[in-house]
């Protein structure tokens, strides 16, 4: 009866915070949920997506490498193509694995295994799922990433002491891919919406100055291209493994802290309207 | 008596022009059992989709457990155990980890956790299938798994949507002993039905809804007494015969009900209605004494069979 007393003062009183009704601050039970799911069904996918960057690095850059020599970089440098192209694979290793989980396997969780709705049908609120879950994809973009440039070590591409930041910096773009791929997918109602991603992601790896500078472009294309995320990815990771560290990079840390926060957004109104309307 | 832990007043839910819940009042005590008695698309659901706190109102008052849900939904919700009426089990995990893992989403320490988890896999009598797939349970053992679930946070209100739809006898059985159980121990159950056998059983209490309104409310028995008869004649005659015969049997009984296939004699003794009706030299092809039913406490009040 105390307990029904105190509360009743509440109920009178002005709403709480919005924030508590979006955020239990339990984001790690839905991460703990993700680890226990990882774990007893598809590890064995997990693994197979770390090779592909890798694949990329031996075929092009070892490979095609030898008839390149070097690459100009953007600031004047004199780069060995190896060396060129392995940071933008390892940007584009963060942002795949962020990418996997959180555009198909999202839509899955949402549309066919009513995950989410179990989920805020306890005390979670929807910033915990779109954390929780964002955080996940997160971690396995930095777990590809890790690996990537444990490689790039073995092979002697890391060219200065600068390469130790690529780590927080890939952690950066594997969150900004992560949220804002939620915050997509969350949209999402059918496959073919979803193969729309794919049909965006594909060009972007491709041409985000991932195999050669962004010069050879009209300056139009250029300036496209500079709009894109993985292009900042590719510049901020480059920099830093090349030893090519200038304030310009700062700009580009900006770009992904607003995609983060814009995805943030975006994926827990969207969680909210579709499963607490 | 002591406080009402819900409290529905005026209840309104529209989706644009169509009101699916419209100006529905109940209230539900501490360790009643209250059902929501009709067919599908009465307006059961979303008044549980409310009562849940995953649903915002579109008019009147709503309080469970004293707060109001569109304000306090993570506090309610946190104080609720839900079994939708599709199973929402997480098939990536294995049976006891569903426990586990729901458990956490309501921040519960994980030793604590894993006690409960443990109880309530040997009240589903689920405890063979603590490591099993969830894919690979029946259909009944997945219910009972999702009430299992619901219980994880030792919930002050049970909502059950539809607790047995789709359940063979054998598992409706063994469910409603569980049910039942939890009704002995105090919980309090809000549940939607449109079984009327289910109602009987479980429900203390209930009100009928139909188009989103209430047409009735009491005990089973109330309401079998104040809109029903002791008994009731089911008479069958073929379907093309029926309503050329009802014509004929009218005065018998206290009231008539002709469905298309057979016609339903209300009377406080069956019998003898059919010694009358067949002294008039009248012969059904089958005939049933029967006692009343919720089922006919909803044909009187709709019009309509619940089952369709």
């Amino acid at each position: 009866m105390t307990e029904l007393a105190d509360r009743r003062p509440a109920e009178s009183g002005p709403a709480p915070r919005p924030v508590r009704s979006l955020y239990a601050g339990n984001a790690r039970a839905v991460m703990f949920r993700g680890w226990r799911a990882t774990r007893s069904t598809n590890w064995l996918v997990v693994v197979s997506g770390f090779f592909e960057p890798i694949f990329y690095l031996l075929a092009m850059g070892i490979g095609l490498g030898t008839l390149v020599g070097t690459v100009t970089t953007a600031s004047g440098h004199e780069v060995a193509y190896p060396a060129f192209i392995a940071p933008a694979l390892l940007a584009v290793a963060a942002m795949n694995g962020a990418i996997y989980d959180s555009t198909w396997n999202v839509f899955f969780k949402m549309q066919f295994a009513k995950l989410y709705e179990g989920m805020l049908s306890t005390s979670l609120g929807p910033l915990d799922v779109a954390l929780g879950e964002i955080l996940l994809a997160l971690l396995r973009g930095a777990l590809y990433a890790v690996g990537f440039q444990l490689v790039m070590q073995a092979l002697g591409l890391n060219l200065s002491w600068w390469a130790l930041l690529a780590l927080p910096a890939v952690l950066l773009i594997a969150f900004g891919f992560a949220s804002l791929g939620m915050a997509i997918t969350s949209y999402m109602k059918t496959f073919q919406q979803m193969d729309w991603i794919n049909f965006v992601m594909l060009p972007m790896f491709l041409f985000s100055a991932t195999f050669y500078p962004l010069t050879v472009y009209p300056e139009w294309l250029q300036s496209i291209i500079q709009a894109l995320p993985l292009w900042h990815g590719v510049e901020l990771v480059r920099g830093l493994t090349t030893g090519d560290v200038g304030w310009g990079l700062l700009g580009h840390v900006l770009y992904y802290v607003v995609m983060i926060a814009i995805g943030l957004v975006f994926t827990t109104r969207r969680l909210r309207a579709l499963f607490l309307d | 008596m002591s406080e009402p832990v819900i409290v529905a007043n005026e209840l309104v839910k529209r989706y644009g022009e169509f009101a699916a819940v419209d100006r529905i009042s109940f209230e539900v005590a501490p360790g009643e059992s209250f059902g929501l008695l009709g067919p599908n698309g009465a307006g059961k659901s979303t008044t549980m989709r409310m009562v849940g706190a995953v649903s915002t109102r579109t008019g009147g008052e709503l309080s469970v457990l004293g707060l109001d849900p569109d304000r306090f939904g993570p506090e309610i919700r946190s104080q609720l155990g839900v079994v939708p009426q599709a199973d929402n089990l997480d098939a990536e995990l294995r049976v006891r980890e569903n426990l586990l893992v729901y458990g956490r989403y309501f921040g519960l320490p994980r030793k604590l956790v894993a006690e409960r988890a443990d109880e309530l896999l040997a009240f589903a009598q689920l405890e063979e299938k603590a490591k099993a797939k969830v894919d690979s349970l029946s259909g009944g053992m997945k219910r009972r798994l999702t009430i299992a679930r619901a219980l994880i946070n030792d919930p002050r209100i049970l909502l059950l949507d539809e607790p047995t739809t789709g359940l063979d006898p054998q598992a409706r059985h063994i469910l409603w002993d569980r049910l039942f159980r939890l009704k002995e121990q105090g919980t309090t159950l809000l549940l939607t039905t449109h079984y009327m056998d289910e109602a009987e059983q479980l429900c203390d209490r209930l009100v009928v809804v139909d188009k989103g309104t209430i047409m009735a409310e009491g005990t089973p028995a109330e309401l079998i007494r104040r809109y029903s008869t002791r008994e009731v004649l089911e008479v069958r005659f073929g379907s093309d015969r029926n309503s050329e015969v009802a014509a004929r049997l009218s005065g018998l009984g206290d009231r008539l009900e002709v469905l298309p296939d057979r016609i339903l004699v209300y009377s406080e003794n069956g019998e003898a209605e059919l010694v009358r009706l067949t002294d008039a030299g009248l012969h059904p092809i089958t005939s049933l004494v029967r006692r009343s039913s919720l089922e006919d406490v909803f044909l009187r009040l709709t019009g309509r069979s619940l089952i369709e």
